[in-house]
């Protein structure tokens, strides 16, 4: 009883962690269909800028919120330098930003070494909380919280106010949206900051379970891939879903069949995407 | 045949006949020999991108289980090297028939995640399957092995044994590209429903072509084990697919030079020029972001097309 | 395009040539070291490590090693084998090395393993892979570190012996390091009195050990770590997420808790007892000279990564000196690595047996904080270690190399 419990308390902590990785890779991708393979580059950077800020003793709140804005702010000038000419050209989207992502990987390695780095959580929330008599860590109990949050705003942003739907018609119909006075390019600019946040913020709020090592890229964007693929592309409710069925998969999986520990995620998810090649939510993929 | 195409084809064998005097050691002739087999590694891909219009994520596969099979039947069976090599490629091959029925329930985005996935298991599996494959340890081949009579072991005789090979590869891709089946592929990746409504079975025109790259992706894979000799997992990794992927599309998806220049590239700055430059990861990356910004298309198609412009 | 690669081959056909004339030797021209490390990618963080360990000692030693000059070539294997082979062939062929040290991944040095012998390159290497000095040894090579279970013996004799661990559980990186590791430890806890009652592997990309701690039995005396990179560092952290945290001892490998990363671990170390074949505390002239460097050069005690050219380096001197000199002679100089017995290197005396792996003191130590700084304060030291521990050579070679499924575990408990 108690290991079904505990793992389906880490399913659901994880499940939040991956929201928190993969939203902000699902807001780009379903909005301005743009593969950005940085993705796991910016929540790493985020996680290393997070343990410098937490190391000179800030507030980790504040240290998340900061790294966020300083990574999405990056987002917003590659956006605009790099990706605004490639529009349309999924191959050259890619190529430039796996070409930042190395290059982002080779920074961090260079700036902060390559020794891991800690991020420790608020002092408050480190303890375990015992539940019928086992200890489970609170803060991943805290990071779950974070990203149902984080999922509430992102549809309140959307669907509730008035850029939400400057965004929304800009993504569905540049032209209309330009002949109504909106500044289209503005929009792309607010959407990539806001994915690029995501990432950075994510990266902070995932620190303290992962921490900044490199090799963090490159461990994340495949999961974040896998998130928003089986939740169906382009949807924020697929990838909220997708996240806590990856958890529960990595979860259930490493602890039931050890010895697919290597396939527990990949195995599934060539079965979904055979049965159903749209993953769970999508409507169609391009 | 108008003499032009003659001319390129001359011009191409020679290029390839001037590399070993050219360069000054076996060594370099080694990095010229690694370039050459990702550049046939690339040129299987590019049927994939280029031509079908469908980015995999998962090729290496492709490269790793060939040279895993020729591994293991040459160290483990003990077997010849001829009825290996062949063996190795219809593994490969057959392989590229079974996961591209998987892969083409779905195009775009979908297709590139199926075949991640599936790269991503195989990966697990070499890992995993100790017994098979050695694990992280690898397979070792102690000696390339003399095929058909042709030794293989000096650097010379095994770069001549590969740029045959290219050239081949080059010219059947070549006679692919300008074929009916290569017109069709095209008409699948830009018009698949006018394709379908023309009476065309898309799908099995897809899977014919994902069964020709995996074919000559077992080719490159065949060579890389002569090669390194040595097979670990990290031949079926997703870098190592992402790498082929990168060829391709730094030198120019859909045409013929892209993928062996792309090659050519990124196999120099991680070998010659990692020697001189110790952030040479980051170089690679600028050297995307670069090519991209100033030829959107890939270095081939953006170096054609400069030279149109000038010449107007 | 063409004209830059047409410059850099240029450039380095000029390198080339150069190379070629001076190796028609001038007797005092420089020793030439070719070293294999990691600077770019996840790996690079015991690669770097790695050099900087070099670069200190060869900087005491006045860039001379017995009255040669010393020339440092330093190669980036990007930690792939395909990277290590063409590094390998680059400083062999192109740089006319004398001897090549590293590379730091097992899979690396096994993909040059073959190429090394048929070159007939003397090798020093750290990489731990067993069967590099057992089943498949080569006069040319030799490791003045440790094989992955030489240190595991030692530390599963002090847990059954010292400690009087009863029941354990081992958890470790599922790859050969992992598996060599624990299979080590689980034959000599077995052997003397223990009874491993769990194994877990997570595999090298887990992306979070909690699944893992939550599997841990809570019925047991204590769990055996064998990891690799940060993977310690990130397993320590999430046991003590779960609180278990002071409940369930850790004793680990080699590189479970180096000391390149004592201080960013923090209080979730604190505790953990580890095995390695060098201590920055080990008193001798050397390694005070050494640490002191290390501390002042790149500001970190020097660890497992650290250490090992710093080792290889000493053994490289006292065979120079045993052949006066003369590094060209390589069967001579192979031969004396094996024979010498080198009394002072940084990890103390070293001698060497017949298959080229170190006999060594194996040092065990608990990490405790001391004046504001964590250290890995040395408990005990085994004198002497065998990478056959006390079993007879010939048995241990019949066995097969250690591996998840050797030795069987007969004591798992579901």
């Amino acid at each position: 009883m108690q290991f079904w419990i505990v793992q389906s308390l880490n399913s659901l902590a994880m499940g939040g962690l991956l929201f928190l990785l993969s939203a902000g890779f699902s807001l780009i991708f379903g909005l301005l269909r743009i593969p950005n393979l940085a993705h796991g580059g910016l929540f790493m950077l985020g996680a290393y800028l997070g343990a410098t800020l937490l190391g000179g003793q800030m507030n980790f709140w504040l240290a998340a919120l900061l790294s966020g804005v300083a990574v999405g702010l990056l987002g917003v000038v590659l956006e605009a330098v790099l990706l605004r000419r490639l529009a349309g050209n999924e191959q050259g989207q890619v190529l430039v930003t796996l070409g930042v992502s190395f290059i982002i990987a080779d920074l961090c390695l260079m700036a902060f070494g390559g020794d891991p780095m800690p991020l420790g959580a608020p002092r408050s929330l480190r303890p375990p909380v015992f539940i019928g008599g086992f200890a489970f860590p609170g803060y991943r109990l805290v990071v779950l919280g974070c990203a149902l949050a984080v999922a509430v705003l992102l549809w309140l942003l959307l669907e509730r106010t008035r850029l939400g739907a400057m965004i929304r018609a800009g993504v569905d119909d540049r032209e209309m949206a330009r002949g109504v006075g909106i500044k289209v390019s503005r929009l792309f600019s607010a959407v990539f900051f806001l994915g690029a946040f995501l990432a950075g913020l994510g990266g902070v709020i995932g620190g303290p379970i992962l921490s900044a090592y490199p090799g963090l890229d490159a461990d994340m964007l495949p999961l974040a891939l896998v998130v928003v693929i089986l939740g169906g592309v382009g949807s924020l409710p697929g990838a909220l879903v997708g996240s806590f069925i990856i958890g529960a998969i990595y979860n259930f999986g490493s602890a039931l069949f050890p010895d697919f520990a290597y396939v527990v995620l990949f195995l599934p998810m060539v079965l979904v995407l055979v049965i159903k090649p749209t993953g769970l939510f999508g409507r169609v993929l391009r | 045949m108008n003499m032009r195409v003659i001319g390129g084809w001359l011009l191409v064998v020679l290029a390839l006949a001037a590399v070993p005097v050219a360069l000054p050691s076996a060594f370099y002739l080694g990095i010229a020999t690694h370039a050459l087999i990702f550049a046939i590694f690339a040129l299987s891909l590019n049927i994939l991108i280029g031509h079908a219009g469908m980015s995999s994520l998962g090729h290496a596969v492709y490269l790793g289980v060939p040279a895993y099979a020729v591994a293991w039947l040459t160290v483990q069976a003990g077997w010849q090297p001829v009825p290996t090599v062949i063996v190795a490629l219809l593994m490969g091959t057959a392989l590229s028939a079974l996961f591209g029925i998987l892969a083409l329930r779905a195009s775009g985005l979908g297709f590139l995640m199926i075949t991640l996935a599936l790269g991503q298991v195989m990966w697990g599996a070499a890992y995993r399957w100790v017994g098979l494959t050695g694990g992280d340890n690898g397979i070792r081949l102690p000696a390339r092995p003399a095929l058909l009579g042709f030794d293989l072991s000096s650097a010379l005789s095994f770069y001549v044994l590969v740029s045959i090979v290219l050239l081949i590869a080059l010219c059947s891709l070549w006679q692919f590209d300008r074929s009916a089946f290569g017109a069709c592929l095209r008409g699948t990746r830009d018009q698949p429903r006018r394709m379908s409504m023309l009476g065309h079975n898309v799908w099995l025109i897809r899977w014919a072509a994902f069964i020709t790259a995996g074919f000559w992706g077992s080719v490159a894979g065949v060579l890389y084990c002569f090669d390194y000799q040595f097979v670990s997992p990290q031949a079926l990794s997703l870098p190592q697919s992402a790498e082929a992927l990168l060829m391709v599309v730094l030198g120019g998806a859909g045409t013929l030079a892209g993928p062996v220049v792309g090659a050519i590239i990124i196999t120099v700055i991680k070998t010659v020029v990692s020697s001189y430059v110790d952030r040479w990861y980051s170089l690679l990356g600028l050297t995307f972001i670069v090519v991209v910004s100033v030829m959107p298309r890939g270095l081939v198609p953006g170096i054609a097309s400069w030279l149109r412009g000038k010449r107007a | 395009m063409t004209l830059t690669r047409r410059n850099v081959l240029q450039a380095s056909a000029g390198a080339a040539a150069l190379a070629l004339t001076s190796n028609q030797a001038r007797a005092d021209e420089p020793i030439r070291i070719g070293f294999l490390t990691v600077k770019t990618g996840p790996l690079a963080a015991g690669g770097i490590q790695m050099e900087q360990g070099m670069l200190a000692y060869m900087k005491i030693k006045g860039n001379k090693l017995a009255g040669r000059d010393v020339q440092l070539i330093v190669a980036d294997t990007g930690g792939s084998p395909q990277g290590t082979r063409t590094k390998a062939q680059e400083l062999v062929e192109r740089n006319k090395v004398h001897v090549l040290m590293g590379p730091v991944a097992a899979f690396e040095a096994l993909a040059i393993g073959d190429y090394c012998e048929a070159q007939k390159m003397p090798t020093l290497g750290v990489a731990a892979a067993e069967d590099m000095t057992q089943r498949h040894s080569s006069i040319w090579f030799a490791r003045a570190t440790s094989s992955s279970g030489q240190c595991a013996h030692a530390i599963a004799h002090y847990a059954a012996k010292e400690l009087g661990y009863k029941r354990m559980a081992v958890i470790g990186d599922d790859f050969a390091y992992g598996h060599e590791q624990n299979g080590a430890f689980l034959r000599v806890f077995e052997d003397n009195g223990g009874k491993v009652v769990q194994k877990l592997w997570p595999p090298l990309n887990a992306p979070d050990y909690g699944t893992y701690v939550s599997q841990v039995k809570t019925n047991i005396d204590a769990i055996f770590m064998s990891f690799a990179g940060s993977n310690g560092f990130r397993f320590a952290k999430a046991f003590n997420e779960y609180g278990l945290a002071g409940k369930i001892p850790i004793l680990g490998g080699m590189t479970a808790m180096d000391e390149a990363i004592l201080q960013q671990t923090g209080d979730d170390g604190l505790g953990i007892i580890t095995a390695s074949f060098y201590s920055p505390q080990y008193d001798n002239a050397a390694n005070r000279e050494f640490v002191a460097t290390m501390q002042r050069e790149y500001k970190i005690d020097p660890g497992y990564y650290a250490s090992g050219p710093a080792v290889e380096a000493a053994i490289l001197e006292a065979a120079l000196l045993s052949v006066g000199g003369r590094i060209e002679d390589r069967e001579a100089l192979m031969k004396a690595v094996r024979a010498n017995v080198v009394e002072n290197t940084v990890r103390g005396p070293v001698r060497f047996d017949s298959h080229g792996e170190a006999i060594g003191n194996v040092y065990i130590r608990k990490m405790v904080k001391q004046g504001g700084r964590y250290i890995n304060n040395v408990i005990k030291t085994y004198p002497d270690v065998s990478q056959f521990w006390t079993y007879p050579e010939a048995e241990f070679l019949a066995n097969p190399v250690y591996s998840r499924e050797y030795p069987p575990a007969k004591n798992l408990e579901s």
